[in-house]
This record gives C-alpha cells, structure tokens and sequence, in this order.
C-alpha cells in the first residue's frame, strides 16, 4: 500500500456518547485502501462502538468520519451510499430467518443495486461457494451451525460487492470447532486484498492477516502499530497488561 | 373426617375427571334451578317456541331471514368494515408512534391517550352527537368509525410490540446491507413481525364483535337492537336474551377456536 493515497476511511476526533457515558473519546484514525486493520482491546473499549460507526449503525456526535470519500452527516443518500460500498459482519450473524439462505443473498443486491433475480442469484452462488457452502442454499438459517451461518452472513456482504469489509467479532459467538472455518475464509478475503477492520480477540489470525494492530481502552485508540512491533514491543503500559491477559492462556 | 382427609379428597376430586363433571352438571343444575325457579316466581310465561320466527321464516317453500338474522348480518357487515379501517388506522398509528419526527409519534400518543381513557359510550355520543351532524354521516357509518377509532388504539400496541419484538439485530442487517427504511420494513421486519401478531389481533376483532353491540344505543338496526326491538313488541326478554347472547357465543367461540388453530400453526413456523 502506498503511503500518500488518500485514506479510503478517515476517523478525525470522533466523539460518540450513550447518555453520560463517553463511549469514543476524539477517535482518529485512518485507513489506507487493502489495508488490512485489526482491533482489540477490553470488552467496553469502544472497538464495536467505533466500527459500527462507520456504516453508522450508531450516529457520532462530534467529529468527522469520511468513507471513501463521502462524510457521513445527516444526509440519507449518503448514509445509504456508504452502506453499499462497506459489508458488515455480525457478532450474531444476523441472518434473516425467514428467508432461504439464498434468498438471504439476493435480497439487498435486487433491492439496493437493482440486480434482476437471476443476475443476483448467480452472483450469490458464486459467493456461496467462495465460503464453500453452495449445497445449503436453499435450507433456512436455523438448519446451518454456527460456523456455517457466519459464512453464509460474509457471503451475504460480499454479495453488495464492498470495497471494505468489518468484522464484528464475527467468532466470539461460536463454538471453538467452528472457529477456524469462519476465519480461514477471513483470512482468503484478506490474500484476495479487501480492505478490512477487523474487531476480534483471535491473536494468531490477527498476526498472520494485520497490516495494522489497533489497541483501545476506555474509548481510546490507546497504541497502533504494524504487528512486528506491537506484539513484540508494545510501548503502552495497558497495551502490555492486555497482551499478557490475553496470550498467556 | 378430620381436616387432612378432607384435603386429600378435595386433591382427588381435583383429578378425577368424572367428579370434574359431577361438579360442573350440579353447579349448572344449581344454576338452572334459581332462573327456572326465580322466573316461575315472577309468574314468567317461557316461549321459546316463538324463537324460530325471529331467526329465520318459511313462505312458500323458500327460507326468509328472520329479524334477529337480519340484525346478526348488520352486526358482521359492521364487524367487517371495522377490521379493515381498524388494521389501516392501527398500522398508521403504530408507524407514526415508532417515527422519528416527534409531531407524528405525539399525534399518535395523544390519539392513543384520549380513545383509551374515555369510555366508549361516551366516544359514541361524541361522534353521534356532534361530528355525524357537521359531516352528515349516517348512524351505521358513525357507529364504524367510531367503534374503528377504539378498536385501533388496541390494533395500534399489538402492532407496535409484534415490530419491536422484532431482534434490533435485523434492522442492523438490513441496514448493513444497504436497504431503504422501507424495503426493511417490507422484507425483513413485516414477514417476521406479522405471525407474532395475528393471535392477539384475532382476539381483538372478537372484542370488535362485543363492542359492536353498543351501537344499539344510537338505534343502528344490530343483532342487539333487533333484540330490543323484539322485546318491546314480545316482552319475552329471556328468551330473547338468552338467544342473543347465544348468538355472539357461536360466533365469538368459533373465532376463538381458529385464533387456537393460529396460534398452533405460529408455533410450528418458527
């Protein structure tokens, strides 16, 4: 990646309350394009809460966030064009449930890009065998597991055609036999360069897949670094404590 | 018998199904027994077999509805129009209610306010009284709408909790994937929300049908209006009575069997 691009996401001093608690405190951040980006820091930290600002899940209250090249404001069109060029993955997956899992991924492609039904379907299928589940397309979320659901909800992102991917601790839900099918095909999205920020607690995938180590604690980007540095060297205190928590298990 | 003998025939006759039943025939016997005795006091005379007449006439050969079938068709027609209005009304409530531009959702909750905290009757009089004059609306129309303004104020909640119960987590998916506010409601939340939501709204057109008989106080020619008029011509209130009651049991009771059958389904579903 080239240093002098413009950033395809650029955080400055974001801002975000719930109520009295500050849950972002003057965020700033950039991201360059294929830039892999991985999150981590202590639950309550603010990584979800920064992420799901970025396709505005949740509205920042100061500060600007622009996304290639559009700020997000007020303005609907915008919003709604910033959701298309960015998937998002869920904790939860969040699949519809009374949907096939085909119908899954054709809804927003024919509704949002105005694809015809069988362009959409083609496209889905192409995407559902990228994840390597082409065989369940026609079954209902509730019949897949868990490692399959999440890779039918990467699918279903994909299916927008992003240009940038996050990831919402897509496997903290999961159960740990599942986990490496979800994350290898992270790790397949990332060879192929999506720009992703990944907000995840899976050290060893953040270190073979991270451009970027982003450490925050009480709504702070407290320490970034490539990952060479930071698990090595990281110079912040908290960041060192999170570390040893984290990897002496 | 001391007390725990008593305690454990009591725990019996709880299970057996045959002393269930004994019970229940002497408790209606017992029943029975004080309207048959009490009307004989009055020196009530018991016509039931004047009833037919009133719900259907034969003449020449073809079958006539008789005046209580005649007030049972306006009591359904009206039932009819009012679940419609009443869905319409109650989904553009519930939608205001859940907008974000606060003069609809304070629109809403006055609406839902006022109809809920004055009694029906009351609401009656003020369309008949005073808004059927100034807009010239007839008393069957009067008696739709206004039964429709009280009935959707119900409508109005179960619609709005079958949305919200709706996991946030689809909105966020739809919204993730770039759907308009719209298509999100079409094809995510509606199909989701509308199963939870048809059990309660049966049981609430059943409440429609009950309420509807207090449109006989601005004389619309329903089941119970025919009733009274019947009475005021016959004197055979129980009958009468008895009658009309029996006729909104079979229709409400056949409604609560296929809200049952709803509900059964629903869970199946999903």
């Amino acid at each position: 990646m080239t240093e002098n691009q413009d950033p395809i996401i650029r955080l400055t001093d974001v801002s975000k309350f719930f109520g009295e608690f500050q849950a972002l405190k003057s965020v700033n951040m950039e991201v360059q394009l294929g830039e892999r980006v991985v999150v981590c820091g202590p639950s309550g930290s603010g990584k979800s809460t920064m992420i799901r600002c970025i396709n505005r899940l949740e509205e920042h209250d100061a500060g600007r966030i622009v996304v290639d090249g559009k700020e997000l404001t007020e303005d609907m069109g915008n919003i709604l064009a910033v959701r298309r060029e960015v998937g998002m993955v869920f904790q939860q997956f969040n699949l519809f449930p009374h949907l096939t899992v085909l119908r899954n991924l054709t809804l927003a492609p024919m509704r949002a890009r105005k694809l015809s039904l069988k362009e959409a379907e083609e496209v889905a299928m192409q995407y559902l065998e990228r994840v390597q589940i082409p065989d369940q397309a026609n079954k209902y979320p509730s019949q897949l597991s868990g490692g399959q659901q999440q890779r039918v909800a990467i699918a279903r992102s994909l299916c927008m055609k992003p240009r940038i991917m996050l990831f919402d601790e897509p496997t903290s839900a999961l159960d740990p036999e599942m986990i490496k099918e979800v994350l290898d095909v992270m790790i397949e999205l990332a060879r192929e360069g999506m720009t992703m920020i990944v907000v995840t607690h899976e050290m060893g995938f953040a270190k073979t897949v991270a451009d970027t180590m982003v450490f925050m604690d009480h709504g702070e980007i407290v320490e970034s670094a490539p990952p060479s540095d930071f698990f090595t060297a990281p110079e912040s205190e908290r960041t060192q404590l999170f570390l040893s928590q984290i990897l002496s298990h | 018998m001391n007390r725990t003998q008593v305690r454990r025939w009591w725990r019996l006759s709880q299970q057996s199904p045959w002393i269930a039943t004994l019970q229940f025939l002497i408790f209606m016997a017992l029943v029975m027994w004080v309207v048959l005795r009490g009307a004989a006091e009055m020196g009530y005379q018991w016509q039931w077999y004047n009833i037919p007449e009133y719900l259907w006439k034969e003449y020449k050969g073809e079958l006539y509805p008789g005046q209580l079938t005649k007030g049972l068709m306006v009591t359904l027609e009206m039932t009819f129009w009012c679940t419609i209005f009443t869905l319409l009304v109650g989904l553009i409530t519930a939608l205001l209610r859940m907008s974000n531009s606060w003069s609809g959702s304070l629109l809403a909750t006055i609406y839902l306010e006022v109809v809920r905290n004055t009694p029906l009757l009351v609401q009656l009089y003020l369309f008949y009284f005073v808004l059927s004059p100034i807009f010239g609306v007839d008393r069957f129309w009067t008696g739709v709408i206004c039964l429709t303004f009280y009935e959707a104020s119900f409508v109005a909640e179960i619609i709005r909790s079958g949305i919200v119960s709706v996991d946030r987590g689809q909105w966020e998916a739809g919204d993730a994937v770039g759907l308009s506010r719209r298509d999100a409601y079409r094809f995510i939340v509606l199909p989701q929300a509308v199963p939870l939501m048809l059990p309660p709204l049966t049981g609430q057109i059943i409440n429609l049908i009950k309420h509807s008989a207090i449109v006989s106080v601005i004389a619309v020619a329903d089941l119970t209006t025919e009733g009274r008029n019947i009475i005021a011509d016959t004197f055979m209130s129980f009958e009468i009575w008895f009658t009309v009651a029996g006729i909104y049991l079979v229709i409400t009771l056949t409604l609560s069997v296929f809200v049952t059958w709803l509900e059964r389904r629903v869970r199946v579903r999903t």
